[in-house]
């Protein structure tokens, strides 16, 4: 194995084949988000959910995807015909390209990433910062008041929360000192007898809860799905879109939920490691627990109001995370003397 | 250091490449039946009388603005966020001056009620 990696062809051939399996595990990953989603939120209203198509329904998303797929896929008349076609795509395009920057461990002292880049966590921000634009811009493009409606508040939304993310983990980044993932899940402390990876919850609580809320947000998942309130704007920007387009937009939804899910397990509780726990297992079940709480949150909180939305990323998020930004800074540096 | 660049070049082609096949895919999968009603925007069955492209709220503007703010201070934070360990308290200082700043902006647009949606 290793000789193919060091030949200089051998190299990118290894490089191509793990892109196409990273895409396709994505791919499958977001597929079975759904059917979770769809089962879990079932059992919290106490029924089945899908369990038809397939073995526990597992065939559901194959179902719905072709049936999507062969869907008429029409551009409205009086639409901006190619900001309505290329939107979807920058969603879709930001969703996967932040996967390039994450590191995933299979075994232990055995990662794999596509891209080990020093300004790995400023990449994936800035990635999702391109969400903004996919919705704006499909909002626009749509020639429909709900889409406008809803592009404008997701856009204000979206960038109202992305300072209190970007805040919330500049404590991490001082403890570590790298913005590079691979960094943040290795940093070992010494603490006693102990020497070891900690997860970094234990050292930056507030920067937690606040990235948890923001994130939430940042992926316009319930409570702050705004921009696509059914009961106000029926489907938001997704008002006019069909068939596969329609199905880009969702698929960057989930894609950018494994996403969020996986900053958090390797942000803030130490990535691949878990006790005995095979590295594999141990990143997907942390993985699978943070998307179960995006769920649990979705099937108990109502939609929060528009105002109250934005008094919480203004007035709260913000402030606090300044706060925890120079307490844990003052700490830092007079514990260092 | 810059070839650490290289597969996320290769890796944003490949998806690029998707992308287009899921467009392209989108257009040749599905039957093509246009009607002239089925092109009218969607507004809950009551046909548009005004054009959807109208004058909007001058509070996103302003949100837009205040983020351009602070997310540059953001911006600011990360590279002396990494360093903070070399620079001591002198980095600190010089950041706590630098967000005192911002903070005064912060409690003049909170004031003004710049925050406030009504």
């Amino acid at each position: 194995m290793s000789g193919i990696y060091n030949d200089p062809i051998g190299h990118w051939v290894v490089v191509v084949v793990a892109i196409a399996i990273l895409l396709f595990v994505v791919l499958t990953a977001t597929a079975y988000t759904v059917w979770f989603e769809r089962v879990a939120l079932g059992h919290i209203q106490r029924r089945p959910g899908p369990n038809r198509v397939g073995p526990w329904g597992l065939m559901q998303l194959a179902a719905d995807g072709v049936k999507l797929a062969f869907k008429e896929s029409f551009v409205p008349a009086k639409t901006e015909r190619t900001l309505f076609v290329v939107a979807p795509c920058i969603a879709v395009a930001a969703a996967f390209l932040a996967w390039a920057v994450i590191p995933i461990g299979l075994w232990y002292n055995v990662q794999y990433w596509i891209a080990d880049i020093n300004v790995g966590v400023l990449l994936v921000f800035a990635l999702s910062s391109l969400n903004v634009y996919a919705i704006v811009i499909g909002g626009w493009a749509s020639n429909n008041k709900y889409s406008l409606l809803g592009g404008l508040r997701s856009a204000a939304q979206l960038i109202s929360y992305e300072m209190a993310l970007g805040l919330a983990l500049v404590p991490t980044f001082m403890i570590v000192g790298s913005l590079r993932l691979r960094d943040i899940v290795e940093y070992t402390v010494t603490w006693g007898p102990y020497h070891g990876p900690i997860p970094l919850i234990l050292l930056t609580p507030i920067g937690f809860v606040i990235y948890l809320i923001a994130a939430v947000a940042e992926t316009n998942r319930a409570p702050f799905d705004l921009p696509e309130a059914e009961q106000e704007l029926i489907g938001g920007f997704l008002t006019e879109y069909s068939g596969l387009k329609f199905v880009m937009y969702y698929l960057a939804e989930y894609v950018n939920m494994i996403t969020v899910s996986a900053l958090a397990a390797l942000l803030f509780f130490g990535g691949w490691y878990l006790w005995f726990v095979p590295p594999v297992l141990a990143f997907l079940l942390k993985i699978v627990l943070f998307l179960f709480l995006y769920i649990w949150l979705r099937g108990t909180f109502p939609r929060l109001r528009y105002d109250m939305l934005m008094r919480l990323g203004w007035k709260v998020l913000l402030p606090l995370a300044i706060v925890n930004v120079i307490v844990t800074g003052t700490i830092l540096v007079a514990s260092q003397g | 250091m810059l070839e650490s660049y290289v597969p996320l070049l290769i890796f944003v082609l490949i998806v690029l490449g998707l992308v287009g096949a899921l467009v392209t895919l989108s257009f040749v999968l599905g039957p093509s039946r246009p009607s002239k009603r089925k092109m009218a925007p969607y507004e809950s069955g009551i046909i548009p009388d005004t054009p959807a492209q109208r004058r909007i709220s001058v509070r996103f503007y302003l949100t837009a603005m205040l983020f351009i703010i602070f997310d540059v201070e953001a911006i600011f934070f990360y590279p002396w966020a990494v360093l903070l360990r070399q620079l001591k308290w002198f980095g600190l200082i010089e950041m706590l001056v630098f967000m005192g700043i911002l903070g005064i902006a912060l409690a003049h647009i909170w004031r003004k009620g710049g925050l406030d949606w009504e």
